[in-house]
């Protein structure tokens, strides 16, 4: 293979390295440089332009006291916690029922899996239509004679994440359902056959031998999952908008907001750190699973 | 009710039994299930063809009594977003200015840069490689602020130049992702045999390895058609008000406060902003597949 050549001199396999221009600028300047000047910023008194005026901790601290930030993170931990649940419940499910060797499988994943193809704006604008009390759920179930009953999801405070996990889930089930098929299908049939001669119920086989097997599948899936989740941000703008009051806030939107219409970017940069800390939390326990040497590979943790 | 035969022990695909009590259930399951997902299609299509005296009466699921494409008419013409009354076609057309130089540079880069990553590596581009794949990860409201200025500086915030480069920037982990992964797992020797033959870099990319790899700029220019229309945060932030995108117009038009809701045009304007990823989808099929699972895969 051509990779293990060692060039000696700058020059050598130039083109390459021409090539790699966009990809070395993008990450020094972009992942690695943004990055930096954001946490660095995070930690002055920027109010609408970036000044180096450092204050310390002072904007996490007063991040932490805005009741919009808190509510942010409850509803993004609610969302997080429900959407990755129910996804990966759900999308197992139906990519082990689409495993059974049924027909019409292509006719049913292609219904599965089109709201992926669809914009957040979209799926948010179009469950905000289904979901509003005037015309949709609520006043369907009362025209069928239910004459008290109450759908509030989007005009009750208390109930508005709620909705923005429904359209999530309708959204996101189906690329989980399609990643796990993938898993399902990568499974050794030999395994099934085996399991069948021993007699052991399907469901148990599921549970206790499948599953355990697609441990890699699950945990990708996961921090595939959790790293939109995280960033959820324009399925909130078009379904509610945060609202009704902050209710459903989550913490892209606070830092967009902040950064853009406020014009106050310690505040901005303060909150944008801590969504990437998240993301680390999430991020570096993976990597060091998945990266670890290879030699390793097949052991069992723990 | 396909018909079962032998005694003997069976071979190949288990035999389908279209109406066993298990096969039933699994078929309900999957149906219930296909319904949820079709229900918010179902309701677009009809509540656009809907006037309004009809949405007002009736409820969203019943089929308008009376078809009419009047919706459609006003919201590709007439809809307004804010101040202007232009419709979403002002949206359609930057969109598809945004979309097909964004789509043709980022695919170019990237695959001349997944080929040098495989074919030609260098001390470090291993490092550089590794560190792209994790900078998707960040979130991008990280670095959203320094963008800002550094597209100000070079001139070029607020443009189509500006949100051109910003999703290239942003779609060149998963596309170098994927084109690395495809010509990697192309036979190595061709690239020697084309080395021997005194070939070069660019010769071997446009020669040999560009026609060897339609299947894969097909799943690239599906991702990035998909990822760069639906896109809305890069288009509010970094095209300029002039050049918003399709979904930002669609927005403004359906959470826009004055005036009275037109529920059917906010419909059609939503059903015509969604077609041109499901088109996508409806005729790429297995390349979306594709293109979604990549993401997956590990690098």
């Amino acid at each position: 293979m051509a990779g293990s050549r060692r060039p000696f001199a700058p020059l050598r396999n130039l083109n390459a390295k021409i090539a790699a221009v966009p990809m070395i600028v993008t990450v020094l300047v972009v992942f690695v440089g943004c990055t930096l000047w954001t946490v660095v910023y995070s930690f002055t008194s920027s109010r609408s332009l970036p000044t180096l005026d450092f204050v310390g901790m002072d904007q996490y601290v007063r991040l932490f006291r805005t009741s919009r930030w808190t509510v942010s993170l409850k509803n993004l931990a609610i969302f997080g916690v429900l959407s990755l649940s129910f996804s990966l419940v759900l999308g197992f499910i139906l990519a082990a029922l689409m495993d059974q060797k049924i027909r019409f499988e292509n006719t049913f994943r292609t219904i599965f899996l089109y709201p992926h193809a669809l914009s957040f704006i979209v799926t948010g604008l179009v469950w905000q239509w289904i979901l509003t009390p005037a015309y949709g759920v609520q006043k369907v179930v009362r025209d069928l004679g239910f004459e008290t009953f109450t759908f509030p999801i989007l005009t009750d405070g208390r109930f508005t994440i709620y909705a923005i996990v429904i359209a999530g889930l309708w959204q996101g089930t189906g690329l989980v359902m399609a990643l796990m098929l993938a898993g399902l299908r990568n499974i050794d049939d030999e395994i099934w056959k085996a399991a069948r001669v021993d007699g052991i119920p399907a469901w148990k086989t599921y549970l206790f031998i499948i599953i355990p097997m697609m441990r890699p599948v699950f945990i990708t899936t996961l921090v595939i999952i959790s790293a939109t989740i995280v960033k959820v941000y324009d399925l909130v703008v078009a379904l509610t908008n945060g609202g009704p009051g902050i209710s459903s806030e989550v913490p892209a939107k606070y830092v967009y907001d902040l950064m853009f219409s406020r014009g106050n970017l310690g505040q901005g940069l303060a909150a944008s750190t801590i969504m990437l800390t998240t993301v680390l939390i999430i991020l570096v326990p993976w990597a060091l699973l998945e990266f670890r040497p290879r030699y390793r590979k097949g052991e069992v943790s723990k | 009710m396909s018909s079962s035969l032998s005694s003997a022990e069976p071979r190949g695909s288990r035999p389908k039994r279209f109406l066993s009590p298990a096969s039933i259930m699994i078929y309900s399951a999957l149906l219930v299930a296909a319904i949820y997902y079709l229900i918010p299609l179902y309701v677009m299509i009809m509540t656009s063809l809907k006037g309004m005296p009809e949405i007002r009466l009736g409820n969203i699921f019943s089929p308008p009594v009376e078809v009419t494409f009047q919706p459609w008419a006003t919201a590709w013409n007439s809809a307004c977003t804010g101040l202007y009354c232009e419709g979403i076609k002002v949206g359609f057309f930057n969109s598809m200015k945004i979309l097909v130089p964004s789509v043709i540079l980022s695919i170019i880069i990237a695959s001349v840069n997944g080929y040098a990553l495989s074919n030609w590596r260098f001390k470090g581009s291993e490092l550089f490689f590794t560190a792209l794949i994790f900078g998707a990860f960040i979130p991008y409201q990280v670095m959203l602020y320094p963008l800002v200025i550094i597209t100000r500086q070079l001139g070029i915030f607020g443009t189509l130049t500006g949100v051109v480069v910003i999703h290239t920037i942003f779609g060149m982990p998963i596309l170098t992702l994927l084109f690395r992964n495809y010509f990697v797992s192309l036979p190595p020797e061709l690239f020697k045999a084309a080395r021997v033959d005194g070939a070069g870099f660019w010769r071997i990319f446009l020669q040999i390895m560009l026609p060897m790899s339609l299947p894969i700029f097909v799943v690239a220019v599906i991702l990035q058609v998909t990822g760069i229309w639906n896109d809305f945060l890069f288009g509010v932030i970094f095209a300029g008000t002039k050049n918003f995108p399709m979904t930002v117009q669609l927005n403004n038009i359906v959470n826009s406060t004055q005036g009275v809701k037109e529920y059917n045009v906010n419909m059609a304007a939503t059903i015509l902003t969604g077609a041109v990823p499901l088109l996508v989808y409806f005729f790429s099929g297995k390349y979306f597949v594709r293109g979604i699972a990549a993401g997956a895969v590990k690098g």
